[in-house]
């Protein structure tokens, strides 16, 4: 309210330290490219690193002083520093794979790094946010980055498909964000979470339940979109499939954590007293998401396409931990979304770099053999896959293991039961990666894209880390996770 | 830190040490490795050696992460000791019978083979539930890619069908162990049986019966209890001889030991009640698996299937709920891995020097590899239960238990111990007698030093097994009478808490059900 308005502290401003770095950052690599010319091209990657480092330092930084930010308008909170360092270490790894990606498409610009920065820029907000102007604005500085990174490729008619798809399908689906958020300003009076839950549950409110139902299923709309859960899943393929490799793996990532940060954030404040009528509605989205995602991989031969619906499905089991609608199910989405953030990115990093010029190998088949002349990546392929299925001693394992463990507290056994049975499906196609690396004699086209660059290499030993540390000494993430996972209603 | 977990951990260190150096060294490195394992694990036998008790050894329980509390707890009781043994008296004899044979990527070779020790050494000894699904799961890896990359000619298949069907089953288990952690309150196996027999976790009928099938049907796929069996003639017939060899001795155990550890202990009544069921099926394995072996022209399938009927021994043994039953039913696990796993090398060795699994391709082995024919024979009337040898007191005491119960069961079961004479002595007629074709005698060489060095201690454990039973059983018959008495304390409690909490039990039906239930 402009009436009680006071100007805000430095307390407040170091709290969103990371999205100021991040926004500076972006705006100096356009500047510099202009100022040093075409020569100094190899230097954009190394910049947008420190300035993605810097801005992991800031993350930090705001994290140790939790707090409300600019009027409650964001809130930094464990949950909000847990998604921001999260999307930031994807966005590092993406930056690690994308350098070589881009000198081999000739397409090396700062404006590439720049999106990248403000696209985690949004995200970061995302995580932050505290009230649906904050999400709708997050959410649109986020999208509008990764629609012009979609397509980034400008000459590449898939990468046009890709962006126009993403864009068209993407406006619409927040539109109808937008939509809900009006009407339960309409309904409540504000747009600031907490005082949405108040005025829900207290006693003394007037309102329809049906329009406040309707508000939150027009929300999921827009939400459901953005994390590719059924039946708004439909872009995801044709997106990840067209979009360049590097940016594929960063959007499967970040973006999709971010939106599923303040997905949990806004049904578990705002709408936690409504439980009982978007739970079902959750259940079925979520059983959906999974079916579709690993049924429709069963049939790919391109591995992107493969890797996309394969995106699709583990979005189904967090939406799982979603619909356990309770701490420990936060904690478990939380937990998951940090492993498949690696697990994925080290699979998106080996295939950004095999597809080649032009991405000309995406089969499956292109990789027979692969084993034979690179055993140390095909080996590190073979943890990621191993850690998608879901194998013990993975990150991807017991991130499983705490999401239906929330499910089952949760007193949601189907779910489970028929979860767990779709992860025992998802083994088939992430196998016949491993057999045709491993058991398939290397043909001709094997291996043409050559040796592994060392942007790559360090984006997979990375990841490879990752995975390990989160599938054998979890207790760290997971105790942060569930420190964080009290959101204040 | 105790024996046991040198022994544990061993295998996954000579696993890093083999990828670490050049594959020069690797198959050396893998049988001086292996070797040292076998002869550290046989310090394990001390606590157990003369007096039979149910106590459990070398225990070692950690936090391995703090929450939901995950336990590194493991120990080793009298059911494991042998189990775990003959995990570690196979991988070095594995090493040697691989030790020509295998000439392509030798380095991952080995060190996927210690990967595997590591994993069924760690499903013997784990008492934590979710430890145990850890081990249970990482056996899985090394071994489809033992099948995969080294396998024969439709290995892809098999390897895949081989992953699929275990990971299926195994997804329902973690499902299941999830829903007790979410009763329980923990994944300690030694608490949650505690819990159980005070009365303080009470599992329903209702969710006894779900619970019981979630860990069973895991279980029964890995045994294979008839008909979840498909996968394992193509995983048998498709993978190297050593492939072969642990899985048939040690990775099929796996399930046995799952059913006696997990199932009947947790689960006593839900296993009571579906007793009669399963011991149907796994009299039709029995009998199927022998006739489906009779008519095999492949000599490994032949092996294979003859393993779907021997294990039908085991679960028939184990459903019985008699001492008997249960003794013969884990003695048969081991006496299958010896006697299974030395037909199998037997086969490698023929297929080595000949390169066909068709039996029509032999004949008059005899002739010209003496040593090797005699082997055979001996293992063959280990497979078919000859007395003195091993397999004869596995049988006998299982089908003993099965006559408790019902002579039917016996009858039937017995059908199968005539057919298995039946399909072995055929078997070794077409195989080893008659004149020596052409391409026998050009290939058949006698058994070498190295062979003979691999397959020798099998022979011998089938002689002292079978004729020094007591030193074998004394460990196993006291574990097993602990089980048989904790899955009776479920049935018992069923009755004295029923779901009506105002009405007294009518003291004639409690008794009547208890009675009824030792009777069974």
């Amino acid at each position: 309210m402009l009436v009680n308005f006071t100007p805000p502290s430095a307390s407040e401003y170091i709290r969103v330290l990371p999205e100021i770095l991040l926004t500076v950052g972006g705006t100096i690599l356009m500047i510099a490219e202009g100022l040093a010319g075409e020569r100094h091209r190899r230097g954009l990657a190394p910049m947008a690193l420190a300035f993605l480092l810097l801005a992991l330092g800031g993350a930090v930084v705001a994290g140790m002083d939790p707090g409300p930010a600019f009027n409650n308008m964001l809130t930094v909170d464990g949950y909000a520093t847990f998604f921001r360092l999260l999307v930031l270490i994807v966005g590092i790894l993406s930056v690690l794979i994308s350098g070589s990606y881009l000198t081999r498409e000739n397409a090396d610009s700062a404006d590439y790094y720049a999106l990248i920065l403000f696209s985690l820029c949004g995200q970061s907000i995302l995580a932050s946010a505290n009230e649906l102007i904050m999400v709708f604005i997050g959410l649109e500085i986020s999208s509008i980055a990764t629609y012009v990174l979609a397509g980034f490729l400008r000459n590449d008619k898939r990468n046009n498909e890709a962006a126009i798809k993403y864009f068209l399908l993407g406006s619409f689906a927040t539109a109808f964000l937008l939509y809900g958020v009006g009407w339960i300003y309409g309904v409540t009076g504000t747009t600031n979470l907490q005082e949405i839950h108040r005025f829900l549950t207290s006693s003394e409110s007037v309102y329809s339940p049906l329009l406040v139902s309707a508000c939150a299923a027009m929300m999921f709309v827009g939400f459901a979109f953005k994390v590719s859960a059924a039946p708004f899943q439909g872009w995801a393929p044709d997106v990840y499939q067209g979009a360049p490799a590097p940016v594929s793996a960063f959007m499967t990532a970040a973006p999709k954590a971010a939106a599923f940060a303040v997905f949990l954030r806004v049904y578990s404040i705002a709408f936690s007293g409504l439980t009982e009528r978007w739970q079902p509605i959750l259940w079925v989205s979520a059983m959906a998401t999974m079916v579709i995602g690993n049924f429709a991989a069963l049939r790919q031969d391109n591995i992107k396409r493969m890797l996309a619906y394969s995106s699709v499905a583990h979005a189904g089991y967090v939406m799982v931990a979603v619909v356990a609608h309770s701490e420990a199910g936060v904690a478990a989405a939380m937990f998951y979304l940090a492993s498949y953030a690696f697990m994925n990115l080290g699979a998106f990093a080996i295939v950004t770099h095999y597809v080649g010029k032009g991405e000309r190998y995406v089969g499956i088949d292109d990789m027979a053999g692969y084993a034979r002349q690179q055993p140390l990546i095909a080996a590190l392929f073979t943890w990621f896959l191993l850690s998608l299925i879901g194998v013990p001693l993975t990150g991807g394992f017991f991130g499983k293991f705490y999401v239906f463990k929330s499910a089952i507290d949760s007193n949601l056994i189907w779910l489970t039961v028929l979860g767990l049975l779709n992860s025992a499906v998802a083994a088939y196609y992430y196998l016949r990666i491993i057999v045709v690396m491993y058991f398939h004699e290397p043909t001709n086209e094997t291996g043409a894209a050559g040796p592994v660059p060392a942007g790559v290499r360090l984006a997979l030993i990375g990841s490879a880390i990752g995975v390990f540390v989160l599938g054998v000494m979890p207790s760290a993430v997971l105790e942060f996770a569930n420190r964080s996972a009290m959101l204040s209603r | 830190m105790t024996l046991l977990d040198i022994v544990l951990f061993l295998p996954l260190v000579a696993f890093i040490v083999i990828l670490a150096l050049p594959k020069t060294l690797s198959r050396t490195l893998a049988l001086a490795t292996s070797m040292g394992i076998f002869i550290v694990s046989l310090g394990l036998l001390a606590p157990f050696l003369g007096k039979p008790t149910s106590a459990v050894s070398f225990e070692t329980n950690l936090i391995w992460i703090q929450s939901p509390a995950i336990r590194y707890h493991i120990s080793l009781d009298g059911l494991g000791l042998w189990l775990l043994l003959l995990s570690t008296m196979l991988t070095p004899l594995c090493v040697l019978i691989s030790w020509n044979y295998i000439t392509d990527r030798v380095k991952e070779y080995y060190a996927f083979l210690l990967l595997l020790e590591f994993g069924v050494i760690g499903v013997f000894v784990s008492m934590d539930l979710f430890l145990f699904y850890v081990f249970w799961e990482v056996t899985l890896v090394p071994m489809y890619f033992l099948i995969g990359i080294w396998g024969h000619d439709r290995r892809i298949y098999a390897t895949v069908k081989f992953f699929l069907y275990t990971m299926a089953g195994s997804v329902l288990m973690l499902a299941a162990i999830l829903y007790l952690y979410s009763r329980a309150g923990t994944f300690d196996y030694p608490m949650i049986l505690q819990l159980l027999s005070s009365g303080r976790l009470q599992l329903t009928a209702a969710e006894q019966l779900p619970l019981f099938l979630a860990f069973f049907i895991a279980f029964a796929i890995k045994v294979p209890l008839f008909p979840l069996h498909t996968w394992l003639p193509d995983a048998h017939v498709e993978a190297p001889t050593a492939g072969s060899v642990m899985l048939a001795s040690v990775m099929l155990k796996m399930g046995t030991y799952g059913i006696v550890r997990f199932c009947l202990p947790m689960f006593g009544n839900a296993a009571h009640q579906c007793a009669p069921v399963i011991i149907a099926l796994a009299i039709i394995g029995i009998i199927y698996g022998a006739l489906v072996a009779l008519v095999q022209p492949n000599m490994k399938k032949l092996v294979a299937y003859s393993s779907v009927s021997h294990l039908g021994f085991v679960v028939l043994g184990i459903f019985t709920f008699t001492q008997q039953g249960m003794d013969g039913a884990v003695y048969q696990m081991l006496n299958h891995g010896i006697s299974t796993g030395a037909l199998f090398m037997l086969v490698g060795f023929l297929y080595e020097r000949n390169h066909s699994l068709e039996i029509k391709s032999y004949g008059g082995v005899a002739n010209v590899a003496p040593v090797l024919s005699v082997i055979f024979m001996v293992t063959t009337l280990a497979s078919i239960g000859l007395p003195v040898l091993n397999n004869f007191v596995g049988e006998f005491l299982v089908l003993q238990g099965a006559a408790i119960v019902s002579w039917k069961y016996a009858a039937l079961a017995g059908l199968g111990v005539i057919f298995s004479a039946c399909y072995m002595l055929w078997l070794y007629q077409r195989a080893f007698f008659g004149e020596a074709g052409e391409g026998v005698r050009h290939h058949i060489t006698d058994i070498n030093k190295r062979e003979l060095l691999a397959i020798a201690p099998l022979v011998i454990l089938m002689v002292w097994m079978g004729t020094g039973t007591s030193l074998f059983l004394k460990p196993i018959t006291a574990v097993n009478a602990q089980i048989l008495e904790q899955s009776k304390i479920n049935v018992e409690y069923q009755v004295k808490a029923p779901p009506a909490p105002s009405a007294e039990p009518a003291p004639a039906t409690t008794a009547a059900v208890v009675e009824v239930a030792r009777a069974r």
